[in-house]
């Protein structure tokens, strides 16, 4: 059956596409403009090319009272960074010890940890703050990433990609005379890598989209996310630098929208497959 | 669903599970209990210490209308977010799935707001809805509708809708068009034989072999409308004006950390966690074992 392009398929994605694509112009053109004349409410669609120094600006010296730009995204790369290869790493470690091994209450800390699943840090801020502070944890790097690194969901993951590795591999290993961390390292983690590179994304993603774990536990501003940062720039809504926030907008964008782009198949088939 | 082929060994082992056994518990047992203990305490008059007061924070706050105003306003905020970033992203889904020229482009184009953080998300639609600056909201005003959020409640509402349920469209599209292709094509080419066409095959065929999807799809963005649009939220109208934004979390972090009504606020997180774990058993109940990032 062949037919001309279908229209209506064709103008319905592409109201779909600028319906996400249209804020994220505004932001692009905007930066480029004069500041006080977007607070007159002359915002035009057009960008500027002579005002992209307005990006120079925001990435080294920043607004009064805060970071420049370029250390924020240090420090949002360093906590989504942490908290992607964090999470990783002790949940490939704890869901090789569940499948491999048969160590006493092996169910009892299963379970321990698969409780956990569904209980976001929004659900208990006031005593996770409590808990953080008893460790002097509170205005600290590690603070920002250590307590996010452990879910039950990359463990429920690793756990269900191991399981699956069939006998026979694990017995010719064996045969050759490979222990059980060098299987883990030659074997069982090549063969998980796709799962691997979609959690990195889905983490990375989250990692740097944090606000109220930041908020809570960092008041310092040399430890400002660039989430955090954009907030605050838009906090005195009266004599805001609307150009600044605009281009620290974009800034903060880029560079996870730059994950999911690049690594897209991958993110794509791992974050779906799960649930098949 | 055990090995058959295991190694051997005790302490290996509890050394590989050691370090997420311990930061579950440091991180997730601890203040859960925390909250559980201080939940059924309170200051003492001369803030000397706590005193224990058993259930009385539970009674108080199930006898305060402000609270149950804000149980029933995030239900309904949940239930907004999650129809309208569903129906979105299944429509788009559904035409995304059709044979045609560039459809690997227009995925990429719409999958990758994804990546957009909750807090930005805000930001963005400061550019479309504020009043003096935002697009949208400066034609409204200059057109004689009046258009504030900064005022009016009902408005404030319908943006942190909006700016929520926009970031959490692409999301829903990944799942529903995973959903769609796993549809076999003879069945779409039997119902095609059928004479069923268009609005009909959707409604009778494509529709119910989506319903897993969409009840995972309905459980995780209600998830997410109830926790993780804290940053949306606080960003634009910080749960105001007065409560006409405040959802749950965004009561319990008002009420612990701004007005440091400690006792009031673990008695809302136990609630709160006693809501997710209903929600977890329902759907694990229905669906078996699946996850969401």
């Amino acid at each position: 059956m062949k037919r001309g392009p279908d229209y209506v398929t064709h103008a319905v994605l592409i109201l779909g596409v600028l319906l996400f694509a249209l804020p994220v112009w505004l932001i692009l053109a905007g930066a480029t403009q004069d500041s006080d004349a977007i607070a007159r409410g002359e915002l035009s669609l057009l960008p500027d090319p002579s005002g992209l120094g307005i990006y120079a600006r925001v990435l080294f010296a920043g607004a009064p009272g805060s970071q420049p730009v370029w250390h924020m995204l240090l420090v949002s790369t360093g906590m989504a960074l942490a908290i992607a290869v964090g999470k990783i790493v002790i949940s490939v470690l704890s869901a090789y010890a569940v499948v491999f091994f048969r160590f006493p209450f092996r169910q009892l800390a299963f379970w321990a940890i698969f409780i956990t699943l569904m209980l976001p840090v929004e659900v208990r801020i006031i005593p996770t703050y409590a808990v953080m502070a008893g460790f002097g944890l509170i205005n600290t790097f590690t603070g920002l990433w250590l307590p996010l690194i452990a879910s039950a969901t990359a463990t429920l993951l690793f756990r269900q990609v191991f399981t699956a590795i069939p006998d026979e591999l694990v017995e010719a290993a064996r045969m050759d005379g490979a222990g059980p961390l060098r299987f883990l390292r030659d074997i069982a983690l090549p063969v998980s890598a796709a799962n691997v590179a979609a959690l990195f994304v889905i983490l990375f993603v989250y990692g740097w989209n944090q606000y109220l774990w930041p908020l809570l536990v960092a008041t310092d501003p040399r430890l400002d996310t660039i989430v955090i940062g954009i907030v605050k720039l838009i906090g005195v809504e009266n004599q805001t630098d609307w150009g600044a926030v605009m281009a620290t907008a974009t800034l903060a964008l880029v560079p996870p929208v730059i994950v999911v782009l690049l690594m897209q198949r991958w993110f794509v088939a791992g974050l779906t497959e799960g649930e098949k | 669903m055990d090995r058959r082929t295991i190694f051997g060994g005790q302490l290996l082992p509890a050394l590989l599970v050691l370090p997420q056994l311990v930061l579950t518990l440091f991180f997730f047992y601890w203040p859960a209990a925390e909250a559980v203990w201080s939940s059924m305490t309170t200051t003492d008059p001369f803030g000397q210490g706590s005193v224990f007061v058993g259930l009385e924070n539970f009674a108080e706050l199930f006898s305060d209308p402000l609270y149950l105003q804000a149980i029933l306003r995030t239900v309904g905020f949940c239930l907004a977010v999650s129809v309208l970033a569903m129906a979105v992203a299944l429509l788009l889904a559904v035409f995304a799935d059709r044979e045609i020229r560039g459809r690997a482009i227009y995925r990429t184009l719409l999958i990758w707001p994804y990546a957009v953080a909750p807090a930005l998300s805000a930001v963005l639609f400061l550019f479309l809805l504020n009043p003096q600056v935002g697009l949208i909201g400066r034609w409204l005003n200059r057109h004689g509708i009046p258009w504030d959020y900064h005022l009016d409640g009902g408005q404030a509402l319908l943006m942190v809708v909006l700016a929520s349920a926009w970031k959490q469209v692409s999301y829903n599209f990944i799942f529903y068009l995973a959903g769609l292709q796993s549809i076999p094509r003879a069945v779409v080419e039997a119902a095609r034989m059928d004479g069923a066409r268009g609005w009909r095959r959707f409604r009778t065929i494509t529709l119910p072999l989506l319903a897993p999807t969409t009840f995972f799809l309905l459980v995780v963005n209600l998830v997410y409308a109830a926790f993780d649009t804290f940053g949306t939220i606080y960003a634009i109208t910080k749960g105001g004006p007065g409560q006409a934004t405040e959802t749950l979390v965004i009561k319990v972090y008002r009420d612990g950390m701004i007005n440091q009504d400690i006792g009031g606020s673990s008695a809302q997180s136990v609630v709160l966690m006693l809501g997710v774990i209903v929600v977890t058993a329902v759907q694990f109940r229905f669906m078996g074992r699946r996850t969401s990032a």
